[in-house]
């Protein structure tokens, strides 16, 4: 007993260094490094019903342990036939009464919080001067495994890395297009599910700017389990002022330019309807309208990752257009050989493809 | 427990449904079984209320333009009958006259009979409308309803022809008197249920 | 008689499990058969925890991945936890308030066969196509769109099992309101039975929401109704209601007995009479209550608007007041007793501060704002494993030790005991209180992989070296069984020596026909009272020694469970719309079923009498209590 007690003791100890130097987390992810208003608000909750509960815990531990060391049987005898207490209405009233009183402390706060976090009421509101609105609002499509962001007022699409200004609120409209996702951007704020037949609406702000970040953009997550590649079903965010984040609009809402350099314009000839096709699902422009096939490559040159996980390289974007399965199991990508007469793509014709797909950027 | 022994009106206790410990433990059990049964039929009234007039975009069908109240009212009239035909039954079992009681439950049986022909009339009038069971979300949360319904009417029918045909040499004593007594509570609680689909389903759906 | 049932061979004894009406014979079926469920899905939690050992591991693909994940789940609720504890329901229930038996012994074993075969034809998923892949949860947009087979088998596998279920509640109801000894008022029943009470009330309110919800799954998949499907108009969000209302109640259909199990240790090992008995009852029944109230707080995040919201938040952290209630209504009982460290006590010991662990992650999540962050994440992984392995798992190994004499009539060996506890109690809390931070740190649930990244590779390396732990806890404890069955040696009415309720009055394991004579009750502890008083002959009866009354063995219940069993099998393969065979396999299998039961309430079945003789023989003979 004694024994097994220290062994216990030092696992403790062991687990509470860990936690100590693995810190909490990347502060592109954590909940404890809280980037945003949302997540401010959700953390302090945290912090305060941890204080709380810690209290609890305290005040159990301390009978418990007096109660376990001071009446253990071989202390207090063999034959001992101790007092049988029938209970005491006045300790039944203390810890009935006192956990309300707790309860009371937490639920004030919840309440409002709940009301707080749900109030979308200043969405449609409009700037004075103008027919803007004065927030931004987002679509956010989720589908099997990628997300697509519409701007309504902006009138422009993007996907798997979503854009927005920092210090104001963002509004975003979600749904699903096919099964349930949960749409949630940890160090901002807490989720909210992608039903398929309703819209869910909610607001979150983006307090700092996501360059700062080591790996410059903030890390989202389907939080629901829809299907085999559900841990894959990531997107990034990037933060950035609002004049930046005009200037990003701006680009977007522009033509796309053609290719420039010969490889990238093989690849521009293969993405496109004379080649493989890639276009009849994968929108090269980032002006439109949510609804597409596939996610919007308007921005592919920009982004952080391949297929929202893998490192973003030209090695990856190859691998991913020769295998979408094997990356991410269960997507609705075609493979290259049905659209390339039953035959795989060439090197060359990878290389092409993916120099043609990194030259896609609205960022300079 | 004597199966042979003879019981006249006088020697036969007032509760025989009770008088033994099995008969209790039947009683009370299936009182709890029909609290079960009230869960599920609140959860598809709970789900008929959620995809009621649900459908594919465009949809015809609606509560208001399907149904017909006088078909509904008058099935509603023959199982509100057949339940009383059933309590006469269970008098004339706890006076231990076993031929009333045969005769009584046979007027249920033929009842609840009358009552399930017309429902089958019913669904087949609206399948042949082209509010089939695929329909929509509507017309399944409809045909789930009713249809459980129905399948408890078909479920008791059986039941009470299975107790007369066995028991129709061997009369009445307390190893089968709480089983009839069981059954015609089964009826009432279908009876309860069908006033209940009457109301929230047909004359509320009419109304709107 | 329960001589000659030792000296049958394998086959007699055999058929004597498969038409069995006996409770205590019943609680060994649900106890093997629970238990060999348990070991599956602890393989199964040992593959999940492979899997994420290291990030980007390819142990296993994410299909199977998805399935593995989803049977771990479905196994160790409806197939591992429920069942072993219906075996200790089983076994003690009756004998705690002196009944000859459950109220509706052939419903007992009907119970136990349907368990028993929708639980196998859940697990021949596997082999036969794939296993269900959508979670336990099976949120209906995930499900209808799987293919294969996996989710009709996880519809239909439920759906036998669960009126199994529900069946077993009815019995433990009927039981407890209709076949107490006398004396024993409700106020006066053992905690065990009265969360037994709780638990089953609970089953039965909960049960057929989750079989209403489960027909509508089988009904869009198999019929082409639309409940489900949004371009019809259904509404996926129905079966989360339905599903919660059944699946938050059954989180307390598994603690109940489990407090129940623990309140029970508590006095005995603490030789001393349970603090605040009445406040116990009354908390247990106000949890039982208040489960039904509460289970939108599982769909935070599904957008039902702040007003639900807030309202289920609040109701969720009422429950926090009557389970503290409880704890530290246990800690006074220990509290100035006298403490006797025995396995069973070192896991109700250990429960306490799991349990408050998992009880307090539980109020944060009421907060409906915070759950937002930890919902669906490695939090919440963390805090219902906290409840279910801190709490019911532990009270089902504590029970295991406890009861085995009570059950088989021979100890587990303490040694072995303490070390299963040991390795297994330092194994959770390793595998499962680094999740909390995983979860903080953005790790949602039921991912196969995650990148390296993310920063989460140490701690779930720690928590995979936790499971291992536990995985050894569990192969001791196999180790115990087997050489306690060896050795075989025989104990007393009371083997440990403290013993306050009925069940410690009766033979270890009891004779066929339970108490010979029905015991009177006196009052709480009512065996305690007996003892202290110095009765030399156990209990004081409250009838002379007369012929009892008992019901036939029937296979009946096989047969009626296997034909259900059949028919699921062309009611699965039917869907395929290409198999010539199903219909007849569906129609043969309700004939076997339906058939068997007009079979049974057609024939007079009224059992038999054991003889005064026959008692005598064995109240001289020391098989049985009784005035010696």
């Amino acid at each position: 007993m004694i024994k097994g007690l220290k062994k216990w003791r030092l696992f403790a100890l062991m687990t509470a260094l860990l936690v100590f130097l693995a810190g909490c987390g990347r502060e592109e992810i954590s909940t404890l490094l809280p980037a945003g208003e949302v997540a401010q608000d959700q953390f302090n909750l945290l912090i305060l019903s941890t204080i709380v509960m810690a209290f609890v815990i305290i005040v159990v531990t301390i009978i418990y342990v007096l109660a376990i060391v001071k009446f253990r049987r071989s202390k207090i005898g063999e034959d001992v036939i101790p007092e049988q207490v029938e209970g005491s209405a006045k300790l039944e009233f203390l810890w009935t009464a006192i956990p309300i009183v707790l309860i009371l402390i937490l639920a004030v706060p919840t309440v409002y919080s709940t009301f707080d976090l749900a109030d979308v009421s200043t969405m449609d509101v409009q700037a004075e001067d103008s027919d803007a609105m004065t927030h931004l609002t987002v679509n956010v499509t989720a589908k099997l495994y990628w997300w697509e962001f519409e701007y309504p007022e902006q009138g422009i699409v993007t996907a798997q890395e979503l854009v927005v200004p920092t210090n104001e609120r963002v509004y975003f409209n979600l749904i699903s297009a096919d099964v349930k996702h949960s749409f949630w951007i940890p160090s901002i704020g807490g989720k909210l599910d992608a039903n398929p037949e309703n819209v869910n609406t909610f607001y979150l702000t983006f307090d700092q700017e996501s360059a700062e970040l080591e790996d410059g953009v903030f890390y989202g997550k389907c939080a629901e389990l829809c299907g085999p590649s559900h841990a894959l079903m990531d997107f990034k965010v990037k933060s950035m002022d609002r004049e930046s984040f005009d200037q990003w609009v701006a680009a977007m809402q522009e033509e796309a330019t053609p290719a420039e350099g010969a490889l990238a314009q093989e690849g521009e000839q293969i993405f496109g309807a004379d080649g493989a096709g890639c276009i009849a699902c994968h929108a090269v422009s980032g002006s439109g309208a949510a609804g597409g096939v596939g996610p919007n490559v308007a921005t592919f040159g920009d982004r952080n990752r391949v297929a929202g996980y893998l490192e973003h390289n030209e090695e990856n974007i190859k691998k991913w257009i020769s295998d979408p399965q094997e990356y991410k199991p269960g997507n609705l990508m075609p493979d290259p050989e049905s659209l390339n007469d039953g035959k795989p793509f060439t090197e060359q014709e990878l290389d092409a493809l993916a120099a043609y797909l990194m030259s896609l950027s609205v960022e300079e | 427990m004597d199966l042979n022994k003879k019981y006249t009106p006088q020697s036969w206790p007032d509760h025989p449904e009770t008088a033994t410990m099995e008969g209790k433990n039947k009683f009370v059990g299936f009182w709890l079984l029909l609290a079960a049964e009230t869960v599920t039929f609140a959860s598809l009234f709970a789900t008929y209320l959620a995809l009621k007039d649900k459908g594919p975009s465009g949809m015809e069908f609606a509560a208001s333009n399907l149904f017909e109240l006088p078909l509904v009212f008058a099935m509603t009239m023959i199982l509100l009958t057949s339940s009383l035909t059933s309590v006469y039954a269970m008098y004339h079992m706890k006076n231990h006259n076993f031929k009333a009681m045969q005769a009584w439950l046979g007027i249920t049986v033929l009842l609840g009979a009358a009552f399930l022909g017309l429902e089958i009339y019913e669904f087949n009038h609206y399948v042949h409308l082209g509010f089939g069971y695929t329909h929509s979300a509507f017309s399944a949360a409809f045909y789930t309803l009713v249809g459980t319904h129905g399948a408890h009417v078909l479920f008791g029918l059986s039941w009470f022809i299975a107790l007369m045909v066995r028991n129709s040499k061997r009369g009445l004593n307390m190893y089968n008197a709480p089983k009839f007594y069981l059954v015609s509570l089964y009826w009432h609680f279908i009876d309860v249920v069908w006033v209940f689909i009457f109301t929230v389903v047909y004359l509320m759906g009419v109304i709107g | 008689m329960s001589s000659i049932a030792q000296k049958k061979g394998f086959g007699a004894a055999m058929w004597d499990y498969l038409t069995t009406v006996d409770h205590k014979k019943i609680a060994h079926l649900y106890l093997a058969s629970g238990g060999i469920f348990f070991l599956i899905g602890g393989i199964e939690a040992m593959l999940i925890r492979i899997q994420l050992m290291k990030a980007g591991n390819d142990f296993l693909s994410a299909g199977t991945y998805n399935e593995v994940l989803t049977m771990h789940g479905t196994t160790m609720i409806f197939l591992a936890a429920m069942p072993i504890l219906l075996a200790f329901m089983n076994a003690i229930m009756p004998l705690q308030i002196g009944a000859r038996d459950v109220a509706f012994p052939f419903l007992n074993s009907l119970g136990f066969w349907l368990f028993f075969f929708g639980g196998v034809f859940l697990n021949l998923s596997w082999f036969l196509g794939g296993a269900p892949d959508a979670g336990w949860t099976n949120y209906a947009s995930l499900a209808i769109a799987s293919e294969g087979h996996g989710i009709d088998f996880y519809a239909l596998g439920l759906t036998i099992s669960g009126f199994g279920t529900l069946i077993s509640g009815i019995n433990f109801l009927v039981t407890i309101i209709n076949m107490r000894a006398p004396g024993m008022t409700y106020m006066r029943m053992p905690l065990f039975t009265w969360t037994t009470f709780v638990a089953s009330a609970l089953i039965l309110l909960a049960f057929p929401p989750l079989t209403v919800g489960v027909f509508f799954m089988v009904f869009d998949r198999m019929f082409g109704a639309n409940f489900f499907d949004v371009t019809m108009g259904g509404n996926t969000i129905i079966w989360e209601h339905l599903f919660w209302i059944f699946g938050h109640p059954e989180v307390y259909i598994l603690i109940l007995p489990a407090f129940g199990i623990f309140s029970e240790i508590f006095a005995i090992f603490s030789r001393k009479r349970l603090f605040g008995y009445t406040a116990l009852v009354f908390a247990t029944i106000l949890i039982g209550f208040y489960g039904f109230m509460v289970w939108a707080h599982h769909m935070f995040t599904v957008g039902l608007g702040p007003t639900a919201n807030a309202v289920f938040a609040l109701a969720t952290m009422i429950i926090a007041v009557p389970t503290g209630v409880k704890i530290f209504n246990w800690l006074l009982t220990i509290w100035g007793g006298s403490i006797s460290f025995t396995t069973p006590m070192m896991y109700a010991i250990g429960f306490i501060p799991s349990f408050v662990a998992g009880g307090v992650t539980g109020v944060m999540q009421a907060i409906a704002p915070l759950d937002y962050q930890l919902h669906d994440s490695y939090f919440i992984v963390a805090h219902f494993h906290y409840v279910i392995v801190g709490g019911v798992v532990l009270a089902i190994l504590a029970a295991t030790h406890l009861y085995w004499p009570k059950m088989f009539g021979t100890m587990l060996s303490e040694k072995l005991g303490k070390v299963t506890f040991w390795l297994f109690f330092i194994g959770f809390h390793l595998t499962f209180f680094i999740q909390h931070f995983l979860g903080l740190m953005g790790m949602p649930r039921r991912v196969y992989t995650f990148g390296a990244d993310q920063g989460w590779d140490l701690f779930n390396a720690i928590s995979s070296v936790g499971a291992l732990f536990m995985a050894l806890g569990v192969i001791i404890l196999l180790v115990n069984i087997v050489m306690t069955s060896i050795k075989n040696e025989r104990v007393s009415n009371d083997p440990w020596g403290d013993g306050r309720t009925l069940e410690w009055a009766i033979a270890s394991p009891p004779p066929f026909y339970n108490f010979a004579q029905t015991p009177l009750v006196r009052g709480l502890d009512t065996f305690w009272i007996e003892k202290m008083e110095g009765n030399k002959e156990g209990m004081v009866y409250a009838e002379p020694l007369e012929e009892i009354h008992m019901p036939n063995g029937s296979f009946v219940p096989v047969v009626m469970s296997f034909g259900l069993f059949v028919a699921s099998f062309g009611a699965l393969y039917n869907m395929d719309g290409d198999k010539g065979w199903t219909i007849p396999v569906i129609i043969i299998g309700l004939v076997i079923t339906f058939g068997s039961m007009l079979f049974r309430s057609l024939k007079d079945d009224l059992g038999f009498h054991i003889s005064k003789e026959e008692l005598l023989r064995d109240v001289k003979g020391g098989k049985s209590d009784g005035l010696k």
